[in-house]
């Protein structure tokens, strides 16, 4: 696909997944740009967003689960055993489907991970929430409410203060998992919009169930499909103007055209 | 129920509208030719009066492949298709055009009989009906090949366009009173001309509905 090895942020390389006996990824390959979204589409079960869970590592977090292959962030293999996985997740941050605001205020929200790794500073807290929450196009919306309770907010402006949180720490990667699929379609937009004006900061890896998102916000696309019994393979990974009007698989073409899935 | 079943119909319904005109466009052409060689102002006025469904139906091909794009937002191979038959639509309007104007040229005549009978513009519009043929099978079957092989054709076109032009001024030069004829079978041997240029337009279309890629068979 031709993407030059120093634009590379993250290399999946040979990476297979098991839950117990299920394989649920079968040796996926994927070279990540940096500075770009990438988006993962494919039908339910095909193993997408346990694939995103493998690349900061939470999947360790649930029993009877398997990694095997690698996956190379900024140089090193993030399963080799002297990477700390709290620090990965400091760089590789994660946005979930449903927004998960703590039942803090607003400012605690989005100030929670920087003290946690040690910034006490209150006027320093202040600056990270003002520019996290400026970056994540909330601030003028909360700058006069930021003691008022997280969960006050709407669905959209919650998941935007999930963003700011997750931005907080000051990643490199963001994973996100069907990040606007609650959301309706102003809300939905707004999170596209602030994805897309992110990119020159930070390198998102989204997973999404809607085609059209995928097409409008990502500069790269990959396609997984599932084999029977849910195990993932990688059909296709390019481009996603070359995957949308000319893919190079036939499985992509009826999945993107909605003739299966 | 398969999946998306009304959105395949849909887009089969398009690629028969298409179809339709094409057929349309072909009669326009045929009847032009027969009221010129004829001499017939009563058939030339109704092509003239026939060509407003042409339009019609490139209004509607065009609305119905926007609706399509708005509703069921296909992608990939669906996307050029539809892309593709709006592409068409637009050519086959023009071609559409070329008819009336042959048949615009032939209520211009005053004369009761051609000087020379018309040899070579006749050929020309029996290459130009069986490209046209040849073109909306190859759009109905997705046969880029068949569309590529046009080309040829065209070629025959343009030279038969280039002889037609050749004799027509000499002819002008020998006999002064043959003057306004030759002018108004030149003027038909360019509609021809461009009638087949449109055909391979839409073989090129056909080639990127197929394939995605842009090739340029009239350069």
């Amino acid at each position: 696909m031709g993407i030059a090895k120093n634009d590379i942020v993250l290399e999946i390389k040979n990476l297979n997944f098991y839950y117990g006996e299920l394989q649920a990824l079968i040796n996926i390959n994927l070279e990540i740009k940096r500075n770009t979204i990438t988006s993962i589409i494919g039908p339910s079960g095909c193993g997408k967003s346990t694939m995103l869970r493998c690349i900061n590592r939470m999947n360790e977090l649930i029993d009877d689960t398997r990694t095997e292959g690698e996956i190379f962030y900024d140089g090193r293999n993030i399963f080799d055993s002297d990477v700390d996985p709290v620090k990965l997740r400091r760089k590789i941050g994660m946005v979930f489907q449903q927004p998960n605001p703590f039942p803090k205020n607003i400012f605690d929200n989005v100030a929670y991970g920087p003290k946690m790794y040690g910034t006490r500073n209150r006027q320093k807290l202040r600056e990270i929430v003002e520019i996290s929450l400026k970056k994540a196009a909330l601030w003028d919306e909360v700058k006069d409410r930021l003691l008022d309770k997280s969960l006050s907010l709407s669905g959209g402006q919650q998941q935007r203060l999930c963003i700011a949180r997750t931005l907080a720490v000051e990643p490199d990667i963001i994973l996100m998992d069907e990040p606007a699929s609650s959301l309706d379609p102003i809300a939905t937009m707004r999170i596209e919009q602030l994805l897309r004006e992110v990119t020159d900061d930070y390198t998102i890896i989204i997973v999404t169930n809607n085609m059209q998102q995928a097409s409008r916000i990502s500069e790269y696309t990959a396609f997984i499909n599932a084999k029977e019994r849910r195990s993932g393979f990688l059909v296709e990974y390019g481009r996603t103007q070359d995957l949308f009007i000319k893919p190079q698989m036939k499985q992509t073409e009826d999945y993107i055209s909605g003739r299966f899935g | 129920m398969k999946p998306r079943e009304q959105y395949m119909e849909s887009l089969r319904q398009l690629k028969n509208e298409i179809m339709k005109m094409g057929i349309l466009v072909e009669e326009a052409l045929s009847k032009a030719m027969k009221a010129l060689t004829e001499l017939d102002s009563d058939l030339a006025e109704s092509v003239i009066t026939e060509d407003m469904m042409i339009n019609r139906m490139e209004i509607e091909i065009e609305d119905r492949s926007i609706a399509l794009i708005a509703t069921e937002q296909p992608v990939a191979g669906d996307l050029r298709h539809v892309i593709t038959g709006m592409r068409i639509v637009t050519q086959l309007e023009r071609m559409g055009d070329h008819a009336v104007h042959i048949a615009k040229s032939t209520l211009r005549f005053e004369c009761k009989a051609f000087k020379k009978p018309l040899i070579d513009i006749s050929k020309m519009a029996e290459l130009c009906i069986s490209m046209h043929r040849e073109v909306l099978s190859a759009f109905m079957d997705e046969d880029e090949i068949r569309a590529r092989n046009l080309v040829d054709l065209d070629d025959e076109v343009d030279s038969l366009h280039e002889k037609v032009q050749r004799d027509m001024f000499t002819g002008m030069v020998e006999d002064e009173s043959f003057l306004s004829q030759a002018l108004q079978l030149t003027y038909i041997s360019r509609y021809l001309e461009r009638f087949a240029d449109h055909i391979t337009n839409i073989s090129e279309w056909i080639i990127y509905g197929k394939t995605g890629n842009h090739v340029d068979l009239n350069g």
